[in-house]
């Protein structure tokens, strides 16, 4: 990788980091990183294609209360440089890294799991440093401590991630090209399989058997191929504000004549 | 009260502002208190000129707070407006305030979790995915400006919603309107995952169930076709009558065919819910991702996936 390359990875790096707490601006997103880093280093279809991938095993990965997710930001990052290395070293095919580059994205989401929760607690000492700078009326240096504690989960990708970028595309190749037929055509069977995880991490956060019938009704009409998402979405929305309405009309007895009818009314008027 | 000293828009857009980074100093002890004491500051400093007063200010703002990032502009909202109060003379305690934040901090979470979290995150991530997929560049554009569109509006939006009715919109939170939003963030997003589920979890078991040698006609014969363009035009004539099985003499059918007859993607349903219950068990995330790369492993030693 030439050095400008390296800078504009490590910056991408950096945001990726910052965002995995702040979870705002979403550039920890498997879906941006990646895409991002195929774009600083030559290689933007290749990005935008891991990053889709692993966007769709990683769609129900969310910080809950003080639960930590798998790391979003440290898989994305590093599993994209590593292909951008498999590529450069004119390893074989491209949707085999790709599909290597997934595998190897898991363990990672792991390890940064593991470095997130070291800088959440790094962090308690510097909000002590705040509460004694509130002490002194000193506002500019909470700003800066709270900048500070931002720039250390950046770092936290930032440093791996330009480690990676020296190792030599070579090795990364060789190691690809090492690697036998059935452990890579596995591989694409189990990624196949690990959207599955995200999925149902989402489903217990949300289901309650007054729901479970919506889940089936969206499973059987995705098998009609030619609903796409947003078609799907729309038949969504529409069901969701159909069953609110009727099920007020229901708790309302029905006692006033056109009740069904208003309840619906009010409803949407509420969503405005 | 001659002077009223009041917040203009530009001082609450710059705590909109800043309360985006709300979790920047996220901790194990009092979570997103250093982000909130941050976002508070330029009111802080707008409001109370005498030096003791801030200090009052900062410390109470210091204190232990922790719920969804986005929904909790409406929070901030209510804050400012009691802040505003207290700063032109109202007797609004730290008690009061400290209430007020803890008391709507619960149930917000409660609906920006499913609301942003698992519904439209999921939907709009799945929507760029399958576009990116296909390595298209609109995918990854889509989601980061819907997404961040979504976002800042409704942090401004919910932050002055929450800033003009003041304290009245803690009364309202255990009303009807959350739980409907919440409860219809629930319908839609099980609808999506559902489909979800059926298009992007794949399993396809190989295993070959029989082998039937069907009867003439039924099949394309190959050594009528001749090799020129009027062979071909025969040969994709037959095709388009008698489908992918008229390609051999022989019809192979593999175990997911029969399985697809049942219903689509009944293997992938199977699997999700299986997560479901290990996850329920208290069973690490990682710990079935890594189990599952394994099985696939396995499975495709064996012949089975």
């Amino acid at each position: 990788m030439n050095p400008i390359s390296i800078i504009l990875v490590v910056i991408v790096a950096l945001l990726a980091g910052m965002e995995g707490v702040v979870d705002e601006f979403q550039f920890h997103q498997p879906i941006v990183a990646c895409t991002l880093i195929g774009i600083v280093t030559g290689h933007p279809t290749e990005g935008i294609i891991l990053g889709g991938s692993l966007q769709m095993i990683a769609l129900g990965w969310a910080n809950i209360g003080a639960a930590v997710a798998p790391d979003a930001a440290l898989a994305s990052v590093a599993s994209a440089i590593i292909m951008v290395l498999a590529l450069n070293g004119g390893s074989a095919d491209s949707s085999t890294v790709i599909t290597t580059s997934i595998a190897v994205a898991v363990p990672l989401s792991v390890a940064g799991l593991f470095l997130t929760m070291v800088c959440r607690t790094l962090a308690i000492p510097i909000v002590h440093a705040m509460d004694a700078a509130a002490e002194k009326d000193n506002m500019g240096a909470i700003d800066a401590l709270q900048i500070a504690a931002i720039l250390m989960q950046g770092v936290r990708i930032a440093i791996p991630a330009a480690i990676l970028c020296f190792v030599p595309a070579e090795i990364v190749t060789n190691a690809l090209n090492a690697m036998p037929a059935w452990l890579s055509g596995g591989m694409a069977v189990g990624g196949g399989m690990v959207a599955a995880v995200g999925y149902a991490m989402v489903i217990n956060m949300m289901a309650t058997n007054e729901v479970w019938p919506f889940f089936i009704l969206g499973f059987v009409l995705a098998a009609i191929s030619s609903l796409t998402l947003i078609a799907l979405g729309l038949i969504g929305i529409s069901l969701a504000i159909l069953y609110l309405g009727l099920k007020e009309a229901a708790t309302q007895g029905g006692g006033n004549g056109g009740g069904s009818g208003d309840a619906l009314g009010d409803i949407l008027n509420d969503y405005e | 009260m001659a002077d009223k000293i009041s917040l203009e828009k530009s001082d609450r857009w710059a705590v909109c502002l800043r309360h985006q980074f709300l979790q920047g100093s996220w901790n194990y002890e009092r979570m997103q208190n250093g982000g909130w004491c941050f976002s508070m500051i330029p009111a802080i400093k707008k409001l109370y000129p005498n030096k003791d007063d801030q200090i009052a200010a900062l410390k109470r703002h210091l204190e232990f707070y922790n719920t969804h990032p986005y929904v909790s502009a409406p929070v901030i909202g209510v804050t400012l407006a009691l802040e505003e109060d207290r700063a032109n003379g109202a007797p609004v305690d730290d008690a009061a305030i400290q209430g007020v934040k803890v008391g709507m901090m619960g149930p917000l979470a409660g609906v920006g979790d499913p609301v942003f979290w698992f519904t439209v995150r999921p939907i709009l991530g799945a929507l760029g995915a399958s576009l990116a997929l296909t390595g298209s560049i609109v995918g990854p554009l889509l989601f980061f400006f819907a997404w961040n569109i979504i976002r800042v509006a409704f942090l401004w939006y919910t932050q002055e919603f929450g800033y003009k009715v003041g304290s009245d919109i803690a009364k309202d939170l255990s009303g009807g309107l959350l739980g409907r939003v919440t409860q219809g963030a629930s319908i839609l997003g099980m609808f999506i995952i559902g489909a979800l589920v059926e298009r992007w979890v794949s399993i396809s078991f190989k295993p070959i169930v029989s082998t039937v040698t069907q009867s003439d006609g039924a099949f394309i014969d190959w050594t009528k076709i001749t090799g020129d363009a009027a062979g071909i035009k025969t040969a994709l004539t037959q095709y388009a009558s008698l489908g992918a099985n008229g390609l051999n003499a022989e019809k192979v059918t593999t175990l997911q065919q029969n399985l697809d007859q049942l219903i689509p993607g009944l293997a992938a349903v199977g699997l999700t819910l299986l997560c479901c219950k290990l996850l329920k068990k208290g069973v690490s995330p990682i710990t079935i991702i890594l189990a599952l790369f394994a099985v696939g492993i396995i499975g495709r030693v064996i012949g089975l996936l």
